[in-house]
This record gives structure tokens, sequence and C-alpha cells, in this order.
């Protein structure tokens, strides 16, 4: 991977984009400190290996792009935590999702519904940088539209973002920055 | 102690039998007459050598040579369960790994017993010293065999939904959680069946041997009993410390997923 630096503001969203195998969501993995790589990582003047690799990753979230689950169902895996419960429900809704799909296994749902709950997981103790690989692959319009305003509206709250997608309509509504990685890699900054 | 002592030509009838199946794998082309004649004639060497050095060793009696036997055995045991692992850590600490846990709680657990259980005098005691210590390392060894093979097998095959946890802000033992108990289990499994079928099943080795060499069953019997409960509980500790000590060689202090310190073992 070629060397390069780039910063990004409360509620921008940094797009990234490139050929497969360019190095896109090892750029995501390396910012939230998964795969050891040199480089450093700066979240509001902290450096990454100052703070507990647990505590970074509290504040900074990555979303692969096929969730893995580890659960019958997602309430089995959620922390019993009324903060977090609130901020679940109301995702859900908003999602185009059922309270019900909770309990229900997550091998009986569709792969739609569980990339949404992939999300509703990742954003349930409310991380403050989001790095997210691919969010709408493999959803319908409408449902993909969903995700795109939840993306929204956490930009709108202070969120930094960090976002890796096939999808150019979509970049281009959302990012507010661009890097191309691969042959013609050229950061353009924020 | 009266016993009957074999002659050669007892052990020579005994490998008749060995013939019977090496003409069985030849008839049905089993392709198995080389590995039994070579695994025949190391068990011999193996056997006959290990009497030898076990006579001089009981014949010196110092505490040197019952450690320095000791020692052989524990490169030993790293060597054979490191060797039998598909997926092993790669370098010294897969070695280390795999003979450290078994052979630590196995010495540990018989400096216990020779001293506080049976009271041996010397404490050293080859006599004691040795068999025991050997019987309870073998089972560890087993213990943590599986225990080496059910983590690396499960955190290969499981990757996604570790490194999901870990991306949530779990650290790694948590996120490893599961497999590790997993691990745990697997490894505890062998002895604790071997405790709830012992006597049932089959005659302890232990057991069968001092009622072959003359001593009361009902002697050999509470000697039986004791060995079952510390192997047990060193295999627990090799178990234990086995599991934590892979999933700490494969993630590392920043609670990432480090499966590439995983390497194949070449075959024996």
């Amino acid at each position: 991977m070629a060397p390069l630096s780039f910063e990004v503001g409360r509620g921008e969203c940094l797009a990234v984009t490139g050929p497969s195998g360019s190095g896109k969501s090892r750029l995501l993995r390396a910012i939230a400190d998964l795969d050891p790589v040199e480089g450093l990582v700066f979240l509001d003047g902290a450096e990454q290996s100052e703070m507990p690799a647990t505590e970074w990753r509290t504040y900074v979230r990555y979303l692969a792009a096929e969730p893995a689950w580890w659960t019958d169902t997602f309430a089995e895996g959620m922390p019993d935590d009324a903060a977090i419960e609130t901020r679940v429900m109301r995702m859900v809704t908003a999602l185009g999702l059922q309270p019900d799909d909770l309990n229900r296994p997550l091998a009986e749902l569709s792969t739609g519904e569980r990339q949404r709950l992939a999300l509703v997981r990742a954003l349930a103790d409310d991380p403050q940088v989001l790095l997210l690989d691919e969010p709408t692959n493999g959803l319908d319009s409408g449902t993909a539209a969903l995700v795109e305003e939840m993306i929204q509206y956490r930009m709108l709250s202070g969120n930094i973002v960090v976002l890796v997608s096939h999808d150019a309509h979509l970049l281009k509504r959302l990012a507010t920055a661009h890097i191309a990685l691969g042959a013609e890699a050229e950061p353009e900054g924020a | 102690m009266d016993y009957l002592t074999l002659s050669y030509w007892d052990i020579v009838l005994a490998a008749l039998l060995l013939l019977i199946n090496g003409a069985i794998s030849f008839a049905f082309r089993l392709n198995m007459e080389r590995r039994l004649a070579v695994a025949a004639v190391r068990t011999v060497v193996q056997l006959t050598l290990l009497g030898l050095l076990m006579k001089a060793i009981f014949a010196s009696n110092t505490v040197w040579a019952t450690l320095g036997f000791a020692v052989l055995m524990l490169l030993a045991t790293g060597y054979e369960v490191a060797a039998q692992q598909s997926r092993r850590v790669k370098g010294w600490r897969g070695y280390v790994l795999a003979g450290g846990p078994p052979f630590f709680a196995g010495f540990i657990t018989t400096i216990v017993v020779v001293i506080a259980i049976i009271g041996a005098d010397p404490w050293y005691a080859p006599r004691y010293f040795l068999p025991i210590l050997g019987m309870i390392v073998g089972n560890g060894l087993a213990g943590a065999g599986l225990v080496l093979d059910s983590v690396a097998t499960a955190a290969t095959r499981d990757r996604r939904a570790v490194e999901e946890r870990l991306a949530l802000g779990e650290p790694r033992f948590s996120a490893l959680g599961d497999i590790l108990r997993n691990a745990v289990r697997a490894g505890m499994l062998p002895i604790i069946t071997a405790m709830a079928t012992a006597g049932i099943v089959a005659i302890p080795g232990m057991m069968t041997g001092q009622i072959l060499a003359g001593a009361d069953p009902a002697e050999a019997a509470k000697y039986q009993i004791m060995i079952l409960f510390v192997i047990a509980g060193a295999t627990g500790l090799a178990v234990l410390t086995a599991a934590f000590g892979s999933v700490l060689l494969i993630t590392d202090d920043r609670h990432r997923l480090r499966l590439e310190r995983l390497g194949t073992a070449a075959k024996p």
C-alpha cells in the first residue's frame, strides 16, 4: 500500500475507493487497530497506542462487509444496558426492522436483515468514528436509503465516517472528501 | 513381592501374534506391514532402553539422576505434542506452549504426591518419582494436545466472529471466551471419562501392573484411585495453562487476532 495521510473532521465523511485488493478494508482495519501496521492514527489528538485497544475500539468502530455472528439471536449478544437498549430499539425502527427480529434466530433472517442488524450492533454503544465497509451491500434500494439516512444522521450528530463502497451515487451524496487507493492513489485531503 | 518373570521366549511368543496382524494386513492389502514392523521394533528398543536406564537411575538413587531423566521427559513432551498439532504456533514458542503446561503441572503435582501423599524417602526416590511423573505428564500431554488443537482449529474457523467481537471492543479473553471454554472442556473430557469408567470398562494400567507384580488388589486399587485424582488435578492445571497460553500467543497486547503466528506442522 502506498503511503498516505489524511484527516477527517467531525461530521465529515471520507470516501475510500479503489479496485478489489487495493487495501480499502485493510485501511479501515488499521484505523480500528485490528491489524498491526506502520503508521499513526489520532483521535482528538490522542494517538492510538496511548489508549488501551479495547477503549480505542469503543470510540472507533469497524463494521465488516460481511458481518459474523456468535449467538443464536441478536438479543443474546447484547449487554444488559438500558441506554443501549433504547438506542437499539430506535435504530431498529429507523432501519425498517421489526422489534421481534431481535429475538428471532439469526439463521432465519435474510441477508439484508442481518446486514442492518450488524449496523445496529455496531452503533449500539454510540461510537465516535464509524469505519463502514460496504454498509449497503446486498440491500435493496429502499433499505439502502434507510441505511444512508442513518449514516447522515450520525454525521449530523458529530460522528466521523470513513466509508468504503462501490456505490458511486451513495459516495457522491455522503462524502465530504475522497481518497482513491490503488494505481491512481492521490489523496485529496479534507 | 513375588511375581513370575518373563523369559525372552515369552516375548517372542507374544510377537508371533503380531505376525498374524502382518498376515492380515498383507492379505487385505492394508499396506500396514511396514508401519507395524517399525512400531514393534520401536517398542522393543525404546522400552528396553528405558528399562536399562531406569535400572541405572534406581541404582544411583541421586536427585540429579532423577531430575536429569525428568528433563529428558520434558524435551520429549514438548516435541511430541507439538509434532501432533496440525496447526501449531510457529517457532520455539510452539514447543514451550505444548510441553510446558503438562510438564510443569506434572512436576508440581508429582512433588506433592511423593512428599505429602506417598511419603517417599528420599522424596526424589526414582522408583516412585519417575513412574508417577510419567503417568501424570502423559495424561496432561494428551489433554494439552487436545486443547491446542481445539483452540487453533476454532480460532481459524471462527476468525470473523472473533474479530467482530474484538472490533466491538471486547478484550481478547472475552472475544475468544467460547473457544477457550470448549477447548478446556475437550482437554478435560478424557480424564473425566477415565475416572467415570475406571474399573468397569477396563482395569487401569497401573493397577494391572501392580496386580501382575504380586500386590494386593485392594492396595493396588487405593493407589490407582489416588493416581487418577492426581492425574485429573494435574491435567486440569495443564489444560487451563495451555488454553490461556495459546490465546495469549495467537493474540497480541493490542487485543488483535494474530493467526499468522500459526503454521502448519510437518506430519511425522
